[in-house]
């Protein structure tokens, strides 16, 4: 009951600020809408807002899945190869250093205004996060368990798939938990550099046109849309993973 | 590899120095496994036990080591060892059941699944085989890890501090099914515990600095009634030479 409520009434709570800073300030429509104003607008909107959600969601969906797909098979290797902890790890941690937003216009240049590019930036953004993430898991199998898999006589490949990678599952399960909340700012900067659709694109446009109400109502969109991925990725591995290890031993 | 004849047991050889970033951790120890019997090295933390288990089992260690281990019948240890650690080390994701056999799993051969359940039976664990391993206390987690050495079958069992991590009267009954269930294994077991060594020791190696120094143990089979005179004066004394060292 408690956890309903909770989003419930913050949610009530920053309704009645913004209500409250537009009856106290009343700022021109154009600069800061009010919440009735968004509502309506984007009730009148919600063909044209569906359709940039759409895309906009297919891109953050399409950049998980590669970016996901691409960081484990990364750990893996990284894990499993010396050779590649000496060659790769460098330049994954250079190519950590450089901001991937910087990355955004290369990226419009060379995969053009389509969808491409954005599915390109979601899958950047979120690459790192689900590589380290899940190759500090592989990293940190305990040792002992190690061990006794070596006196029973298993190849490094079998330790690999019965041990190393289920013990590193919970790791892995943060950074998956990570990449829900990065995958759509990297679709959004993407639509910003360049783009004829998605909600980065119509919140550009709506703002160019002082539309700021319908600016808003791309805005909340996105952040409820956000979030919803964030709580189906969360309810999706809490079984495998609860947020609260109940692994220890009762003694 | 794995379910190895449970006929006679072999023998193992030990003979050599270790030394730790420059300086020596043991010199020229020789410590000899006896077919069928537990020898018990005991000795303070730190002092080079479980440095000398994890050779003779070739785990990694942290030192430097020139010597030579060898076994009765010449031939290679590997495949012929099960160890148990003071850590359960049970796999927290797989059952019960499969945390017992996971040694065939990891050899990508398929469990044994009659076998199993005749170990679950001996360790009186039948009726949680389908459990997760949180699921159960600390003194059956080890017996779960105590059934999954047995089910590896290894004619040489190397013990490391296995009942260190449990509480006074678990830890006892821990030793009387270890004894009855390891009968006629080579058992190596090391522990900082004269309890452990007197109860179950049919030889028994004080370990220090400057080598090994054999006690004699107290009379009879084992495991030796924890309360018996004998014993404890042997607690005793082994307790003192210890502290001695
Ligand atoms: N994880 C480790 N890192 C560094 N040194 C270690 C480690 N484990 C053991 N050593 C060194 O090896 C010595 C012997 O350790 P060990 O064989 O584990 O002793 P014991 O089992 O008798 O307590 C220690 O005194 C320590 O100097
Ligand atoms: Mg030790």
């Amino acid at each position: 009951m408690i956890r309903v409520l909770r989003p419930l009434v913050a949610i009530g709570l920053a309704l009645a600020t913004w209500q409250g800073i537009i009856i106290a300030f009343e700022p021109p429509r154009f600069i800061f809408p009010s919440p009735a104003r968004v509502a309506e607008t984007w009730w009148e909107n919600r063909m044209l807002i569906a359709w940039h959600t759409g895309v906009t969601m297919s891109e953050v969906a399409l950049g998980l899945i590669i970016g996901v797909t691409v960081g484990c098979a990364t750990a893996l290797t990284l894990a499993t190869s010396g050779f590649a902890r000496l060659a790769l790890k460098p330049i994954l941690v250079f190519s950590q250093a450089l901001p991937v937003f910087a990355l955004a216009p290369i990226l419009v240049l060379w995969l053009g205004y389509g969808m491409g590019s954005k599915i390109a930036m979601a899958t950047l953004i979120i690459y790192f996060p689900v590589t380290s993430a899940f190759y500090d898991g592989l990293m940190r199998t305990p040792p002992g368990m190690l061990d006794l898999a070596n006196v029973m006589g298993a190849s490094p490949r079998r330790i690999l798939w019965v041990i190393r990678v289920p013990a590193a599952i919970p790791s892995f399960v943060s950074g998956l938990r990570l990449a829900a909340v990065y995958a759509p700012i990297g679709a959004v900067i993407g639509e910003w550099v360049g783009a004829s659709n998605g909600l980065g694109y119509l919140m550009l446009l709506a703002n160019g046109r002082a539309k700021t109400d319908l600016m808003f109502a791309a805005m909340i969109t996105l952040g409820v849309c956000s979030v919803i991925l964030y709580l189906v990725t969360l309810a999706a591995t809490n079984r495998i993973a609860p947020e609260t290890p109940s692994n220890q031993p009762r003694g | 590899m794995g379910h190895g004849s449970d006929t006679l047991s072999l023998s193992v050889h030990f003979q050599g120095s270790a030394t730790h970033e420059g300086t020596p951790l043991f010199r020229g120890v020789t410590l000899d496994l006896r077919a069928g019997e537990w020898t018990c090295l005991l000795g303070v933390s730190g002092v080079g036990k479980s440095t000398i288990l994890r050779l003779i089992a070739d785990l990694p260690i942290h030192a430097e080591f020139d010597g030579k281990i060898s076994a009765s019948d010449g031939q290679p240890l590997s495949g012929r060892i099960a160890y148990m650690a003071q850590q359960d080390l049970l796999l927290p994701w797989a059952t019960v059941a499969e945390n017992v056999s996971i040694g065939d799993k990891l050899r990508g051969m398929r469990p044994d699944q009659s076998r199993r359940d005749d170990l679950l039976v001996k360790v009186g664990l039948t009726l949680h085989a389908a459990k997760k391993p949180s699921e159960l206390s600390g003194g059956q987690r080890q017996r779960v890890a105590l059934a999954r050495t047995l089910y590896e079958g290894g004619d040489l069992v190397l013990l490391d501090e296995p009942f260190s991590a449990l509480d006074a009267r678990t830890r006892a009954d821990m030793q009387d099914l270890a004894a009855e269930l390891l009968r006629s294994k080579t058992v190596l077991l090391v522990t900082h515990d004269p309890t452990d060594a007197a109860r179950l020791g049919h030889r028994i190696a004080v370990m220090t600095s400057d080598g090994l120094n054999w006690s004699d143990p107290p009379n009879g089979p084992i495991p030796r009634d924890i309360d018996s005179a004998e014993t404890m004066q042997s607690q005793a004394a082994l307790l003192k030479t210890l502290r001695a060292a």
